[in-house]
């Protein structure tokens, strides 16, 4: 039954219950270059990967790994085109993984949205096996400060942004080590998804935000025609 | 139960194929390293049932409702090893997290709300509409909006070139549809009815019909991805999946119900369900519209 009636507690419209993505979604959920935001050579480009693995240490084949995030400016983008893949930048991606449980990205680095924020990816993850999604961040290591010379390279912070985040600052440092990219010899983002048992990733759930947290004024809200023009200091197109 | 029955369902599949059974168990759940195919079907709804009544305990004893299945829930085996063992961390939304993604006309072809049309012939089976309304926690139209499905065939079998089970794959259906919610939140598409499915979960497991369904709210918080049924199914009781959302009226949630406006005359029959997208509830200002 369908009824739109409902008896939350919270007065609100008790929800759909989730299921399982089950095992046969890779015909249907992951589409050709759903996994690269930009294109390659992107200036400012940057390889986001790593291995998701269950309680026994081995490779999840079957799960899928998505991400939205904002733009290296700290701002939400609301521009169509995820699917579409023209190159426009929509900081949204989708990711199966492969038969060694891997996943990767080509995307950017995300901005802080607010001053004093540590800028993260927001992960989706599902699999066969597992009954309903699963929300984590997977936050940009610590690294030499963000310069005006080079805004892409480094960290807004500088050397400790991570102290100052609240969710990480509310986990034992070795939960809090879960959430956080690691950055590779070659440039890229590593951030292995644990499922369960040793090095278990933090997992979030979302309560009530307080109305006023937001103002929509923070979402870029370019027009988007279909003749496509990046808007300068944009999607490292004109920075 | 004979070994010669058993062979009913081809067991060619290595174990790293799908709902195959984990081949150690974690100590949370010593009953797991069970020989998955001698479990019989009896056995797994007297665990079901046992987690149910422990659920409805609790609820008698002031037990807050559930509204959304169980992640550690060891009737569906393949769970066993991937659900998180720690309780889920409190997290404070934040500004990229009170947002979605923006999905518009252009990622979306005409005709993929159609997934009778995507072949050069007439796919097999009961032709069916399948329409409802996606609203917030609050009954406000979720608009604009992706709706992703996929799908079984009428035979029960899957596109998926891991599917063995042994049913006629149909060369004019893959089973895959993309769609957009309209200004107040309703979507369409026209199907087939899909088959049940057996799968290896025990000895005889067979999953209800269903669809599997992608949705995206206002905020990624409401990011869901769950599976529609059809009334009065009689796999209902026996399936582990199903039952993994403890509380049966959220359970009936999940249901379609037949729907004679949305039949169509000499052409389709019609389906209803209607979906609530909750997530971190911000209060909502239609932003200025930067889409097509």
């Amino acid at each position: 039954m369908s009824d739109m009636g409902g008896d939350a507690a919270n007065g609100l419209l008790p929800p759909t219950p989730g299921q399982t993505v089950g095992p046969f979604f890779g015909f249907a959920m992951p589409y050709e270059r759903s996994n690269e935001l930009v294109e390659p050579g992107t200036p400012g480009a940057v390889r986001l990967h790593g291995i998701v693995r269950d309680g026994a240490g081995d490779p999840v084949p079957d799960a899928l790994v998505e991400i939205w995030q904002a733009d290296p400016a700290g701002a939400v983008v609301a521009r169509s085109g995820s699917i579409l893949r023209d190159g426009t930048f929509t900081g949204w991606g989708r990711a199966e993984t492969n038969r060694e449980g891997g996943y990767w990205f080509r995307t950017l680095s995300p901005g802080a949205t607010e001053p004093g924020r540590a800028p993260f990816f927001a992960v989706t993850v599902f699999a066969r096996g597992l009954q309903d999604r699963l929300f984590t961040r997977a936050y940009l290591p610590a690294g030499p400060e963000t310069s005006e010379a080079d805004p892409l390279e480094g960290h807004p912070l500088g050397a400790d942004p991570l102290g100052a985040d609240p969710l990480l600052a509310s986990l034992e440092p070795e939960r809090r080590a879960t959430l956080v990219t690691a950055r590779e010899p070659d440039g890229s983002l590593r951030f292995d998804i644990r499922m369960q048992g040793e090095g278990e990733t933090v997992f979030l759930r979302y309560d009530h935000a307080p109305a006023d947290q937001v103002s929509t004024d923070q979402v870029s809200t370019d027009q988007v025609s279909t003749d496509q023009v990046p808007a300068a200091g944009r999607d490292g197109a004109g920075a | 139960m004979t070994d010669t029955e058993r062979d009913a369902v081809p067991d060619s599949a290595p174990s790293s194929l799908p709902d195959s059974v984990p081949s150690s168990a974690p100590s949370s759940a010593p009953d797991a390293r069970l020989d998955a195919a001698a479990e019989s079907q009896a056995q797994l709804s007297a665990e079901i049932e046992a987690g149910h009544e422990a659920y409805e305990k609790g609820l008698a004893q002031g037990a807050p409702e559930q509204f959304g299945p169980r992640l550690d829930w060891a009737p569906y085996r393949s769970s066993l090893l991937r659900h998180p063992t720690k309780d889920l961390h409190h997290a404070d939304p934040e500004t990229i997290e009170l947002f979605a993604p923006v999905f518009g006309e252009r990622d979306i072809g005409a005709l993929e709300a159609d997934l009778t049309v995507q072949h050069n012939g007439e796919p097999i089976g009961e032709r069916i509409v399948v329409r409802g309304r996606v609203v917030d926690g609050q009954g406000r139209p979720v608009r604009r909006q992706l709706v992703e499905v996929w799908q079984a065939n009428a035979a029960g079998r899957y596109v998926h070139k891991r599917d063995q089970h042994p049913a006629p794959v149909d060369p004019n259906f893959t089973g895959v549809g993309r769609m957009l919610t309209d200004d107040d939140g309703w979507y369409q598409f026209q199907t087939i009815k899909p088959g049940p499915y057996p799968w290896k979960n025990h000895f005889n497991a067979w999953r209800p019909a269903h669809i599997h369904f992608s949705l995206f709210g206002r905020e990624i918080t409401q990011r869901i991805v769950t599976q529609m049924y059809f009334p009065g199914d009689p796999l209902f009781a026996l399936d582990p999946i199903y039952q993994s959302i403890q509380d049966a009226r959220a359970r009936d949630r999940l249901v379609a119900t037949y729907d004679h406006d949305v039949s169509q005359h000499e052409w389709a029959t019609g389906y209803r369900w209607d979906i609530v997208l909750s997530g971190a509830h911000r209060t909502w200002t239609e932003p200025e519209d930067s889409d097509e």
